[in-house]
């Protein structure tokens, strides 16, 4: 009685709750056969349906279009960087997850860097990082992108820091990002 | 005295003040922008048309207002003169064309230009201009000039507002820098690319209000926001010593001179200041600059900051953002 006048004063969240009895069971309940059939029933029903696991990674999910993952710093059609170091990204990361370094393209570089000035070193804090995109919104060059690619575990701290070696595409591992890409109008 | 009344609020100013000055005094609400007017540097001002406003009455004795629009730096004041800026249709769509112009052959490489973050010109374009460019034409270009071994010009990006010739003139001893041809081709040089050997030849750079005129030791070192400036002193024999030092990090990139609300240095510094000391050692630091909050210099810049230690994360306090009159 006074389990029910808890019950009564507290405010109910769902019309779920049961409240417990002490009640001895009947011969059939004592029997439990039938409670295990009805028990392997949802079990066997389940064989039926589709599964809602992956082979993964042999099968990988398809990605939402705007899935933000792994940066990549872009080359363009020739191959040079199109990063030219405005640290634009680096002022709008909320995280405040990147640090650069500039400097100046010397002559016989034009086939590297496609500016004068270039990123000598572009490190993203992958910690920090909370795949916000504002870098890529600010990007002025159409440098930085996000990819759907996954960022690897590590186990270091140290390893999440990452620098132009794994951000940079390869020149025969280009990586596609038109999903990402936006076209800006001004009206 | 003149009593001037700029958008609808009045001021008395003694005779002699140029619209810009009045409106200065009544504050930046009313004032207009200027790209080429220096209050330093004497007869700077009229070249680039940004501060043009209209007078709706020209004083009390001659009601009638001016048939044009006036460049305010240029136009003293008026006994009853009534002077509308902002609150003019007419002065705003002019001042758009006037950005529009400026622009023509200025080039798009704010990513890579130094001044990117305290450029005049960008400001002006962000707050006046349109975000479209009308030109189909191709923009001037000019070869990378340097003006001895510590100033670069970029004549690419030069708005022609006279400002560094006026200090070549009149703080600099002997005129080694001027602006030659006429029109669409003019160009800032120094006499057949001379070496311009005076103590205060840094301050075209401050004066410069876009990126024509840079800093070479400073060049591509960072962007402006990367930079932490700091107001410092040193006993200088030439100059009175007093200068922004900007750090990134540990290491001083570059030293300036103090700018007002206005953009403008108030006291020129010599060229041993500015280029050869920078070490913290060489200075006498005052604490932080102002910088106002409206400013990207101000950016992920902290006062009191703790560094995060990962032991005792628990215990940091409270950090406050660096904002505009907080170390007064």
């Amino acid at each position: 009685m006074q389990r029910l006048q808890i019950k009564k004063d507290m405010m109910q969240l769902t019309n779920r709750s049961k409240v417990v009895s002490n009640k001895e069971m009947s011969f059939k309940e004592k029997l439990y056969i039938p409670a295990i059939l009805s028990g392997m029933g949802v079990t066997f029903k389940h064989m039926f349906k589709k599964s809602v696991s992956l082979r993964y990674p042999e099968v990988t999910r398809e990605f939402s279009p705007v899935y933000r993952g792994m940066h990549v710093l872009k080359r363009d059609e020739q191959g040079r960087e199109n990063c030219t170091a405005c640290g634009l990204c680096a002022v709008a990361c909320p995280a405040e997850a990147i640090t650069m370094d500039a400097a100046e393209r010397n002559k016989g570089e034009e086939n590297l860097y496609r500016e004068e000035k270039y990123a000598a070193k572009y490190e993203i804090n992958m910690l920090r990082c909370i795949f916000c995109g504002l870098c890529e919104e600010a990007c002025p060059k159409d440098a930085i992108y996000l990819t759907d690619r996954i960022v690897p575990t590590e186990y270091k701290r140290n390893n999440f820091i990452y620098g132009k070696d794994v951000l940079v595409e390869k020149i025969d591992e280009r990586i596609d990002i038109t999903k990402r890409k936006k076209e800006y109008t001004i009206d | 005295m003149a009593k001037v009344t700029i958008d609808g609020q009045t001021i008395e100013v003694a005779d002699g003040t140029t619209i810009l000055q009045a409106a200065r005094m009544v504050g930046p609400a009313v004032a207009p922008p200027a790209m080429c007017f220096y209050t330093n540097l004497k007869t700077s001002g009229g070249y680039c048309r940004t501060c043009i406003v209209e007078v709706s009455k020209g004083s009390d004795k001659d009601p009638r207002p001016m048939p044009k629009l006036v460049a305010s730096c240029r136009t003293t004041v008026m006994d009853g003169m009534e002077v509308k800026n902002f609150s003019s249709e007419k002065v705003l769509d002019a001042r758009k064309g006037v950005v529009e112009f400026l622009l023509l052959n200025h080039p798009l490489d704010c990513p890579i230009c130094d001044q990117a973050g305290e450029c005049h010109l960008q400001d002006l374009g962000y707050e006046h201009g349109s975000a479209k460019t009308r030109t189909d034409f191709e923009r001037r270009t000019f070869e990378k000039i340097s003006l001895g071994d510590k100033i670069q010009l970029h004549m690419t990006r030069c708005i022609l507002c006279y400002r560094c010739v006026k200090v070549a003139e009149q703080i600099t001893d002997g005129r080694v820098h001027g602006v030659m041809n006429r029109g669409d081709v003019s160009e800032i040089s120094t006499y057949i690319e001379q070496a311009i050997e005076n103590d205060f030849s840094g301050n075209i750079i401050d004066v410069c209000p876009v990126g024509a005129l840079t800093d070479k030791t400073f060049r591509f070192k960072s962007r402006v926001w990367f930079t932490k400036p700091v107001n410092a002193h040193r006993n200088c024999d030439k100059c009175s010593g007093k200068t922004v030092i900007w750090y990134k990090g540990e290491e001083v990139t570059r030293v300036t001179g103090r700018k007002n609300q206005w953009g403008e240095v108030e006291e020129f510094i010599c060229n041993t200041c500015r280029f050869d000391k920078k070490q913290t050692s060489d200075w006498t630091i005052e604490g932080p600059t102002a910088v106002s909050h409206q400013s990207v210099i101000s950016a992920n810049h902290y006062m009191k900051m703790v560094k995060p230690n990962e032991l005792t994360l628990n215990n940091i306090k409270p950090i406050g953002m660096l904002t505009e009159g907080e170390n007064k």
